[in-house]
């Protein structure tokens, strides 16, 4: 007997939604064009060589088409003075976010205009802008410094929906900015929100972001930041991964001027069967420039994680101090975890360490505090606290430190 | 209060105690000497829980009950205290937070309510002055940067803090110079009371000069082989352990 299966490949089922795409302007027409010519990645390619994404092509995204109705107060952070800006589905919804109340200095832009781009890093980034779900230019005003931070939120409210906003910071000359970003869901299912960010930080600015993944158990994230950065500024980025079912984290950190400081810090705590993938890479171009990247990661049961950290130290870039880090524990004899620092420096005269350890917790600690009464648990949690605590300090704002801190607790992951 | 029988411990197929017997009585202080490699650290290590040990044979009832059976942390809320030859620096776990987990799970058990705040402060003031910790020390994080006098101080300290019922204190004066042994073993003396007992492990007698055991045993082979008291310390601290090994081998031969 002889049956015939039609299989739509996962690049087809992912083209079916790209005629419901809300900007048909040239950039979005840049990226439809940039798909066809492209292949989704598979573990055949360099980049992807530990992500699996069947896992996620096997769903049929399409955009929500409803706007859903959410219950934000579980998702603000106590004691943090911000102005909020919710995405729910990946569509900006100004009628929830505090649009009204923005920091001083702080200006957002809809729609904004954007050139076509030239090329995209790969198939997420086309077909990214080719179904945009929200675009938005945040503008913060030369000197200013307000004290009051933003609060972008993005909600996953609905099943098997593509939420792909994208957002552009613009941080001007000497200004000073704090910016939390969460990533959260109700419960809904298989929704896959790609968020990108594309980071202007102007001379002798600063820009301080902390990203907080905590979309659960059910959804997909990615998140793509390309981020620019002039002379005599300051940026650090805080990728912070409490719960999520399957993230990828792409960040493109560029160094263009002298004397920046760039800070990459990052923790994930997957468990179950999440996957986290942090991928960096950090371009030196200009020399007397410092960049800092410190990951760590605790993995549970048959969790997955990968890291890859490229640093480039191009020929222009004398006197660079460029760190790195990537340190690993495997709570359990399923989990795995695949690290790849990369260094290639051109310039002669500069400082750059690296260096990745996976390892298990520490028997010798944990023997000494059931010494002393604790349980096995508690011990673990207690040595988990001690682990992360370096990444943890790297959060400013105590009531967002506090908050993260809190929601690790509750998921069994900290000590109390 | 303890009471170890014919007590036989390999680690890695590797026989180290071979039938080792010791009775201690609430309130009274047992020393417990030998040359290296006779398994003193060994019997602290087996008493404290210590899982790459393997109990081959024998018995230990500590207050009444199966100390073997025990897992490390219940021994400890059972009122077993052990004070690390090496204590373990933890980065990134605060003196303070480690034991407020421990004091809070050792009072859990015990059935009594968690200390505040304040009381715990109060605690921690009264007990590590005991043994002459400085209040920075106790923000510290566990161990990490401490020298070797602070470690072995911070032992006793912990020791004051969770109020044993027996302490077992492995090589605790080695390493030490004459100040911090007196500072530690004042601790330890202001520990003493008719309800807790203490198995000092030691190498040198220097300390029992400091800390006056109720009894001192010659641990050789994995077997007490010789029991006395303080007098028998002196006389091994004056003749070695030769005239002990030989006495032992002709007994056998």
């Amino acid at each position: 007997m002889e049956q015939t299966i039609t299989k739509s490949s996962p690049k087809e089922k992912l083209m079916s939604a790209v005629a419901m795409a809300r900007y048909n302007d040239a950039y979005a027409l840049a990226g439809q064009h940039a798909i066809s010519e492209l292949d989704i990645p598979t573990t055949r390619s360099e980049e992807w060589k530990y992500t699996r994404t069947t896992r996620i092509s096997n769903v049929a995204w399409i955009p929500a088409t409803d706007k859903a109705s959410v219950d934000l107060s579980e998702f603000q952070i106590n004691g943090l003075n911000a102005s909020k800006v919710i995405f729910v589905d990946g569509i900006f919804r100004p009628e929830l976010s505090d649009m009204h109340s923005l920091p001083e200095g702080v200006d957002i832009t809809e729609n904004p205009e954007l050139d076509a781009e030239a090329d995209f890093s790969d198939f997420y980034d086309a077909y990214h802008a080719a179904l945009c779900t929200s675009r938005m230019r945040i503008n913060i005003a030369a000197k200013s410094a307000p004290e009051k931070s933003l609060h972008i939120i993005h909600v996953a409210a609905t099943s098997e929906s593509l939420n792909q906003p994208l957002i552009e910071i613009v941080c001007d000359k000497n200004a000073e900015m704090h910016v939390v970003e969460s990533f959260v869901s109700t419960n809904n299912k298989s929704a896959f929100t790609s968020r990108k960010m594309k980071v202007h930080v102007e001379s002798n600015a600063s820009l301080h972001i902390d990203k907080i993944q905590m979309d659960g158990t059910e959804n997909f994230t990615m998140n793509n930041e390309y981020v620019g950065i002039e002379q005599d500024a300051r940026f650090t980025i805080n990728t912070l991964t409490i719960e999520s079912n399957w993230v990828r984290n792409q960040l493109h950190i560029a160094l263009n001027g002298q004397n920046i400081e760039a800070n990459l810090h990052g923790f994930y705590l997957p468990v179950k069967k999440h996957f986290v993938d942090n991928h960096t890479r950090v371009d030196h171009l200009r020399p007397h420039c410092v960049s800092n990247e410190l990951y760590k990661g605790m993995l549970n049961d048959q969790s997955n994680g990968v890291f890859n950290g490229k640093v480039y130290v191009h020929l222009d870039a004398q006197k660079t101090n460029a760190f790195q880090s990537n340190a690993n524990i495997l709570l359990s004899d399923d989990a795995q975890m695949n690290t790849k620092p990369e260094l290639e420096i051109y310039a002669d005269d500069v400082k750059c360490s690296h260096g990745s350890t996976t390892g298990q917790l520490d028997e010798e600690a944990l023997f000494y505090l059931k010494s002393r009464g604790l349980g096995e648990d508690n011990a673990r949690k207690l040595l988990a606290n001690a682990f992360i605590s370096d990444v943890l300090d790297k959060i400013n704002n105590e009531a967002v430190k506090h908050y993260v801190t809190e929601q690790l607790i509750q998921r069994d992951l900290l000590f109390a | 209060m303890l009471s170890i029988k014919n007590l036989q411990a390999k680690i890695e197929d590797k026989e180290i105690l071979r039938g080792l017997s010791l009775e201690v009585k609430p309130g009274e202080v047992h020393a417990i000497m030998g040359p290296n490699g006779s398994g003193k650290s060994t019997l602290a290590s087996v008493l404290a829980g210590r899982e790459e040990y393997e109990v081959t044979n024998g018995t230990v009832s500590f207050q009444g009950k199966d100390l073997l059976d025990m897992p490390a942390e219940i021994r400890a809320r059972e009122g077993l205290f052990l004070a690390f030859q090496y204590p373990v620096e933890i980065p990134g776990v605060s003196n303070m937070n480690f034991l407020k987990a421990a004091v809070g799970e050792i009072r859990k058990h015990k059935g009594l309510e968690p200390l505040t705040a304040k009381d715990f402060l109060k605690l921690v003031k009264e007990k590590s002055a005991l043994v002459e910790l400085d209040g920075q020390l106790a923000n510290r994080a566990v161990n990490e940067g401490f020298s070797g006098g602070e470690k072995k101080r911070n032992e006793i300290f912990q020791m004051a803090m969770l109020e044993p019922k027996l302490a077992v204190l492995d090589e605790t004066d080695s390493g030490l110079d004459i100040d911090a042994l007196r500072i530690v073993a004042n601790g330890v003396n202001a520990l003493r009371s008719p309800d807790r007992s203490f198995v000092v492990i030691t190498h040198y007698q220097r300390l029992l000069d400091y800390i006056v055991p109720d009894f001192v045993h010659v641990l050789y082979k994995g077997r007490i082989v010789k029991s006395g008291t303080k007098e028998l310390a002196l006389e091994l601290e004056e003749r070695g352990y030769d005239w002990i090994k030989d006495e032992v081998e002709s007994v056998k031969a």
